[in-house]
């Protein structure tokens, strides 16, 4: 009987504590989508988009339709295609030193930020776990302090009190760690992919050019289809100069919002961990002078 | 961990294991007395189990080390040395298994009178090695109610684990060194040399003298059988390494709580442990002995009897205490087993922080802005600090809380068998009374008998018999207050030991996770300006 009497006590907690749950992930999932529209308003040619405008301003459901299967599996083909010529792509040596040094840096990069997006990952999640692991160990003293009250049961009860606070701090402490760091780390392994696709596509485009150089060469050795030749050569020889400089632009923008990014958020993180530190103390400090 | 230490391993548990295996096989056989099957069983285990020269204690007979041609069921018999009772081989986790109690064989054990505490005890000077301790400001001092002017005060460690022998016969001997004031031991300051098996048999001398009479002694520290193993083949990892420190701390903790009891202070045999170099070896502290066996018969009946039992308890503060000291065993397993959970827990945060810290390095090593490099780095640093810091958490978590309430589980299942020695008692009592009612009633029938010649004979011998019994039944009587008495005694010692203890533990505890949380301030605060530098 006294196991579901402290059982209901908790129940006040307990719907606390599903709704600050509620609240942490909602807190998560809206700060990524903020980052991601603010990064595309503050792009010079995406902001124009019509497709973005309509999205900020028109005030009735978009009715957005998910993939259908058709779709997935053509997304699907194209990776594949994608990946194989991006391995074909990738052996050509760049003559642009800077374009062959972002290279080389966003591969390793890109590994690197997996690797600690993922420990990051586990992380937090065992802070978790030890939260947990205070809030069970909070109720069980709970339990041994109603046998009676005794000096210890009064002293027992106070100590449950301390667990649940410090639990709730580590809860919180772990939810921030995910908030600051992990999703940083997530979001720029996302990013730096989508930079790494930035240059397979300049890299396909300069082999492109190159292959129409070469066409053209043929075509005037055998002066046969000059012209035809000429134009395509003239094409490639645009668009590869367009991406290659909007893709410098990108990369050097990426660079200084990585920056800017990781500060902000490692700032934060810091600044956090001081507060949850300096609470629990003050928590525990409160508790054991009255012993 | 390479192949051929794990094959090893295994081979070495197995021996271990078939012969404790070999040893229950053999109880197995005296205990059903009837077929050859055990018997044979016994003797397969046991030949695998021994393959050149057998270690003494394997044998069920004696010490003799060369004598491979199997010992005579027949020697080993009820030879008197009860003294030898053990409690058998136990997994590590089994705070539950029921063969927790040295109970004793029916027959009163050799007379020993219990000497009442007479001394007080001033404030003892405890040194628990915990590497991260916070000597908490004890201003308490605990005085005992009977006071005779006399001030003593001891002090136990236990240090120095080294392993002695190789292979099977390898075992770990501690240093127990005794700092006292006391008169009755010889010296001041003195040290001894002893292996686990020794603290078992002190455990099982003092149980055998004492618990029957309503003493709580405190139980020994658990055998294990993987532990050991490790220990033999000879592994110098981390994980046997803890399990030697693990248990030397539990063997200290152990000597020191049987040290603060006043009555069990003053046993021979304690002093014996604690100041004589050479101890005779405990040899039946395995599972087998004559003793042993009748042990296993008797908890047998034990727990049949306790269900038919019906005591008229005259007495309401024994129930309301047994009721109690279950709930106190529940609640206490269940913080038991979310403590563990959280040691767990934060060995792999501990781990995974490790592993992320030296992810977040190489980032920093792949970054080409040189103040976010820098700062990745200082980040990196500041994890792996962190990721110590978790570690000695889970250190004193463990050594500090974990253990106090495994401690403490065990102590109440000793509790919980000195409640059932008193209702052994009180029924003891009651047979001899229905005994006595029984002989009345054959002398008032022979009374009402014609049979001359015998009768005076007859007559004679029942008034002996009715003298006899009378003085049984007082003799139960007084035994059954006694014991109550002392039980009621010690179980307000016992409650007061526990709340000292729990309260210490816990502050201390809590202590130590604000220092922790201090040191987590002090390693963001360093960190912050650099993640601010970042341009």
């Amino acid at each position: 009987m006294t196991t579901t009497l402290t059982e209901i006590k908790h129940l006040p907690t307990l719907a606390l504590l599903v709704c600050c749950e509620y609240l942490a992930i909602f807190k998560k999932t809206v700060a990524m989508h903020e980052v991601f529209l603010c990064r595309v308003a503050a792009h010079p040619i995406l902001r124009k988009d019509l497709n973005f405008h309509v999205f900020l301003e028109y005030n009735q459901d978009l009715s957005v339709r998910g993939k259908n299967k058709k779709e997935k599996l053509e997304d699907f083909f194209k990776n594949m295609v994608k990946s194989a010529d991006g391995v074909i792509v990738s052996g050509v040596k760049d003559v642009d030193d800077f374009f062959e040094h972002e290279r080389t840096f966003l591969v390793e990069y890109h590994n690197r930020v997996k690797d600690a997006s993922a420990k990051s990952d586990k992380m937090t999640r065992s802070h978790k776990n030890v939260a947990d692991d205070y809030n069970r160990i909070g109720s069980s003293l709970y339990a041994l302090g109603t046998q009676d009250s005794t000096d210890i049961c009064k002293f027992f009860l106070k100590v449950s009190e301390l667990f649940d606070k410090t639990r709730k701090i580590e809860a919180r402490v772990s939810a921030d760690e995910d908030l600051k760091l992990s999703d940083l780390l997530k979001y720029y392994l996302r990013e730096s992919q989508a930079a790494k696709d930035l240059l397979y596509r300049r890299s396909r485009s300069l082999v492109d050019y190159e292959n129409a150089n070469k066409a053209l060469d043929k075509a005037r050795a055998k002066n046969k289809d000059v012209l035809q030749a000429e134009t395509t050569q003239q094409i490639c020889c645009q668009k590869f100069e367009k991406i290659s400089e909007s893709a410098k632009q990108e990369l050097i923008d990426f660079k200084t919002r990585r920056v800017a990014a990781f500060r902000k958020n490692l700032v934060e993180l810091a600044e956090l961990e001081l507060k949850h530190a300096k609470l629990q103390v003050m928590c525990a400090v409160r508790k054991c002078p009255s012993d | 961990m390479e192949i051929a230490d794990r094959i090893s391993f295994l081979y070495i548990f197995c021996l271990f294991a078939m012969k404790e295996c070999c040893n229950s096989c053999y109880m197995l056989h005296m205990a059903t007395g009837s077929s050859n099957f055990f018997l044979f069983f016994w003797f397969f285990f046991w030949k695998q189990s021994s393959p050149s020269s057998p270690e003494p204690a394997s044998l069920p007979a004696e010490d003799l080390s060369t004598n491979s041609n199997g010992p005579k069921p027949s020697e080993i018999m009820l030879d008197g040395d009860r003294e030898d009772l053990f409690a058998e081989a136990t997994e590590e986790v089994s705070l539950d298994s029921p063969e927790r109690d040295p109970i004793l064989s029916p027959e009163t054990t050799p007379a020993v009178t219990p000497v009442t505490p007479t001394a007080l005890i001033a404030p003892r000077m405890e040194s628990k090695s915990v590497t991260a301790p916070v000597i908490f400001d004890r201003s308490r001092e605990e005085i005992e109610e009977e006071a005779n002017g006399d001030l003593f005060d001891i002090e136990i460690n236990v240090s120095d684990p080294e392993k002695v022998g190789d292979g099977m016969n390898a075992y770990m001997a501690y240093r127990v060194t005794t700092k006292t004031s006391l008169s009755i031991f010889h010296k001041n300051e003195f040290s001894v040399k002893r292996r686990f098996s020794d603290f078992l048999g002190l455990h099982s001398k003092l149980a055998t003298k004492y618990m029957h009479i309503g003493y709580i002694v405190p139980p020994a520290p658990e055998k294990s059988i993987v532990g050991m193993t490790k220990v033999k083949v000879g592994k110098e990892d981390s994980s046997s390494t803890e399990f030697v420190e693990k248990r030397r701390a539990a063997l200290e903790r152990y000597l020191q709580r049987t040290v603060k009891h006043p009555t069990l202070l003053q046993d021979p045999d304690l002093r014996q442990f604690l100041e004589s170099s050479e101890l005779p070896r405990a040899v039946n502290t395995q599972a087998l002995s004559g003793a042993g066996i009748l042990r296993m018969v008797n908890k047998a009946a034990d727990a049949v009897n306790k269900m038919t039992i019906k005591m008229n308890e005259s007495d309401a503060w024994f129930e309301e205490k047994q009721q109690q000291f279950e709930n106190l065993d529940q609640q206490l397993r269940k913080l038991h087993a979310s403590v563990e959970a959280l040691v767990c827990h934060r060995k792999e945060l501990s781990a995974n922080t490790a592993a992320f810290a030296k992810s977040a390095a190489m980032l920093g090593n792949s970054e080409d802005h040189t103040a976010l490099s820098r700062a990745l780095s200082q980040l990196a640093e500041v994890e792996e600090k962190i990721d110590q810091l978790h570690q000695e958490q889970a250190f004193a978590d463990f050594y500090v809380f974990s253990e106090l309430l495994g401690d403490y589980i065990r102590l109440i299942a000793a509790v919980k068998g000195v409640f059932d020695h008193r209702m052994k008692c009180w029924q003891k009592w009651q047979d001899a009374q229905v005994t006595l009612q029984k002989k009345r009633e054959a002398e008032a029938k022979l009374q009402l008998a014609n049979k001359p010649d015998k009768l005076q004979q007859a007559k004679d011998e029942i008034k002996e018999e009715i003298e006899e019994w009378e003085t049984k039944v007082q003799q139960g009587e007084k035994d059954f207050e006694q014991i109550s008495k002392t039980i009621r005694k010690e179980v307000g010692r016992f409650e007061k030991e526990r709340v000292k203890d729990f309260k210490t533990v816990i502050i201390e505890y809590l202590e130590s996770l604000v220092q922790t949380q201090q040191q987590l301030i002090k390693y963001w605060e360093a960190f912050l300006p650099e993640a601010k530098a970042i341009a």
